[in-house]
């Protein structure tokens, strides 16, 4: 019940700040939430069935390019953002069942090889693909369900639909007797293959949830903003979900957006001080292995929230 | 005569040059207590990772239920009814007692999730500590919890691997009591305590150096010379 209320005034809030937010900061919001779908993904891998992939790039980037040459291609973009949610979890499919014969490091390794790969094609095909400097998607290709989504309030109103959907789902899931058993993988595997548990296919399908809220996520960043590319391919797309939710802390349903609007809120406040996000990145994380090494959500949760989902 | 469920023939398995398991036949008998004894080192907890699946055999076969499971990887010969309780206690240490439990039970898919795991919590006396972390119970509870987990499971073979290791004198009553009570369930039983296992066990099997040096009644156990100078002898008199 508890749980109920804090997802549903977090929306709350978040709708209210659709219309209180100056512009500049509009936009920004929005990137946060998308980028915040991204992290959800990530986190039912990581945070809460123990899957430390350094690749998830891939199905972010997937999504997007999928979703994005559908659009130049003619396509719809209702149609062409399932087209990137397939592609997410066909990607982490494919990847998953190779890399899932792996565990621990190698699996960090594969993961992260699958993703490097997947980013030297797209440059290699950038005839078709754009390269490095990727294409942008027609403003006129850009709408959905009648909305012109290169306008900032059309634009948030669907960035928070498409979060408020996933958060939601993501609880759902977590607090399932299918989730249970994914957190289970995490806390004893062995333990659970002697409950009856596959561990190759449960972790599978962990992967596939994950990619596909990776896959929607590319694909909603590439409608919303009007531009994809390979770039969004690189191990910075890998490393960032990761550091989104070891901020708000992994295995926990909020955290993923704390972490990504408490990152974007930093980088914005030290763009005076250096124009390096990497430092801001680095000393982040350094400062979250010394300080919270559950993340914030994490450690509250520890020290008595208990009912955080 | 009840049915045979489980039938090993020329199970072996070595580690390196050592010959943990070697050549052992065992036959199960359906709804038996057939209690594994030997000293440390005999191979006990070997023999019964192959049974489970934990381990693959190095040669023989194992049927369970006429069929044969040599091959079956370890979560599907759970699915078919063989429950292993870990003998260094395996838990979800960081999970509530009740989360434990429930993985367990939500595997016969209950309709009422709830009330399945309360009544799993109370075979083994764990209903007051529901919410508590597992890893913060006592080690006697943490061994409660793994017992009834497999019991959770509802399994038609239950293999516990020492399952009264640390447990107090009453704890100890109370798990004889419950596997007195197991009605159906086929119980392999590794135990040490010599007083549980002629409390319990319809047959025995004495392994010695990954051989079967024995197999029969408690009382023909007993009576045979073989096992007192292995084993049992020695036993006794520390007891
Ligand atoms: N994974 C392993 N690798 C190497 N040797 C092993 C392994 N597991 C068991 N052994 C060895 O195999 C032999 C049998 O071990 P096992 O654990 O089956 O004995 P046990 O009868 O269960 O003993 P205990 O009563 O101490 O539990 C021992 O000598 C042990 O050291
Ligand atoms: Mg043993």
């Amino acid at each position: 019940m508890k749980a109920l209320v804090l997802h549903l005034a977090v929306l709350a809030a978040l709708a209210a700040m659709g219309f209180l937010l100056p512009p500049y900061h509009h936009g920004m919001m929005a990137r946060v939430l998308v980028m915040a779908v991204f992290a959800i993904g990530y986190n039912i891998a990581f945070g809460y069935t123990g899957l430390l992939s350094l690749g998830h790039a891939l199905h972010f980037c997937a999504g997007m390019m999928a979703c994005g040459i559908a659009m130049r291609e003619g396509v719809a973009a209702g149609p062409a953002l399932l087209l990137g949610l397939a592609a997410g979890g066909v990607t982490a499919l494919a990847t998953g069942l190779l890399a899932l014969r792996t565990a621990g490091v190698s699996f960090m390794i594969v993961t992260l090889m699958f993703a490097q790969a997947f980013h030297l094609a797209l440059l290699y095909y950038g005839g078709f693909t754009g390269g490095d400097e990727g294409f942008p998607l027609p403003g006129a290709a850009r709408r959905l369900f009648g909305l012109d989504l290169t306008q900032a309030g059309p634009r948030y109103a669907v960035a928070l639909v498409l979060f408020g959907l996933v958060l939601l789902a993501q609880w759902g899931l977590v607090s399932s007797r299918f989730g249970r058993s994914l957190i289970a993988m995490r806390e004893n595997e062995e333990r659970s293959r002697m409950l009856g548990y596959n561990p190759f296919t449960t972790k599978l399908a962990a992967l596939v949830i994950s990619g596909l809220c990776a896959g929607i996520a590319g694909a909603a960043y590439g409608v919303l903003f009007g531009y994809v590319g390979a770039s969004f391919g690189t191990t910075q797309y890998s490393i960032l979900p990761m550091l989104y939710v070891l901020l708000g802390g992994a295995g926990t349903t909020l955290g993923p957006l704390l972490g990504a609007g408490l990152m974007a809120w930093l980088i914005d406040a030290a763009s005076g001080l250096t124009d390096s996000p990497l430092a801001v990145i680095g000393v982040t994380l350094i400062g979250l292995v010394v300080f919270a090494p559950r993340g914030i959500l994490g450690t509250l949760r520890q020290r008595g929230l208990k009912w955080l989902p | 005569m009840a049915a045979v469920i489980l039938e090993a023939q020329g199970l072996s398995r070595a580690f390196g040059g050592l010959r943990a398991v070697d050549n052992v036949d065992l036959t199960l008998q359906e709804g038996e207590v057939h209690a594994l004894i030997g000293p440390n080192g005999a191979g006990k907890t070997t023999l019964v990772s192959l049974l489970s699946g934990r381990l693959t055999p190095d040669a023989g076969h194992i049927r369970f239920d006429g069929q044969d499971i040599t091959r079956l990887p370890a979560h599907a010969r759970v699915a078919r009814g063989i429950a292993y309780t870990f003998q260094i206690t395996s838990i979800y240490a960081g999970l509530s007692v009740f989360d434990n439990l429930a993985l367990a039970v939500q595997r016969s898919r209950p309709r009422d999730l709830t009330a399945a795991v309360q009544a799993a919590a109370l075979r083994v006396g764990l209903e007051g500590e529901l919410q508590a972390e597992a890893g913060a119970l006592s080690y006697g509870h943490q061994r409660l919890l793994e017992i009834g987990m497999g019991l959770a499971l509802a399994p038609r073979l239950l293999i516990l691997d020492e399952p009264t290791q640390g447990l107090a004198n009453g704890e100890i009553n109370d798990f004889m009591t419950l596997v007195r009570g197991l009605k159906g369930t086929t119980v392999l039983l590794i135990e040490h305590n010599m007083d549980v296992v002629m409390a319990l066990a319809d047959r025995i099997t004495v392994l010695h150096f990954g051989q079967v040096l024995a197999s029969g009644s408690p009382a023909a156990i007993r009576a045979d010379a073989a096992v007192q100078a292995a084993y049992l002898g020695g036993a006794d008199a520390a007891d």
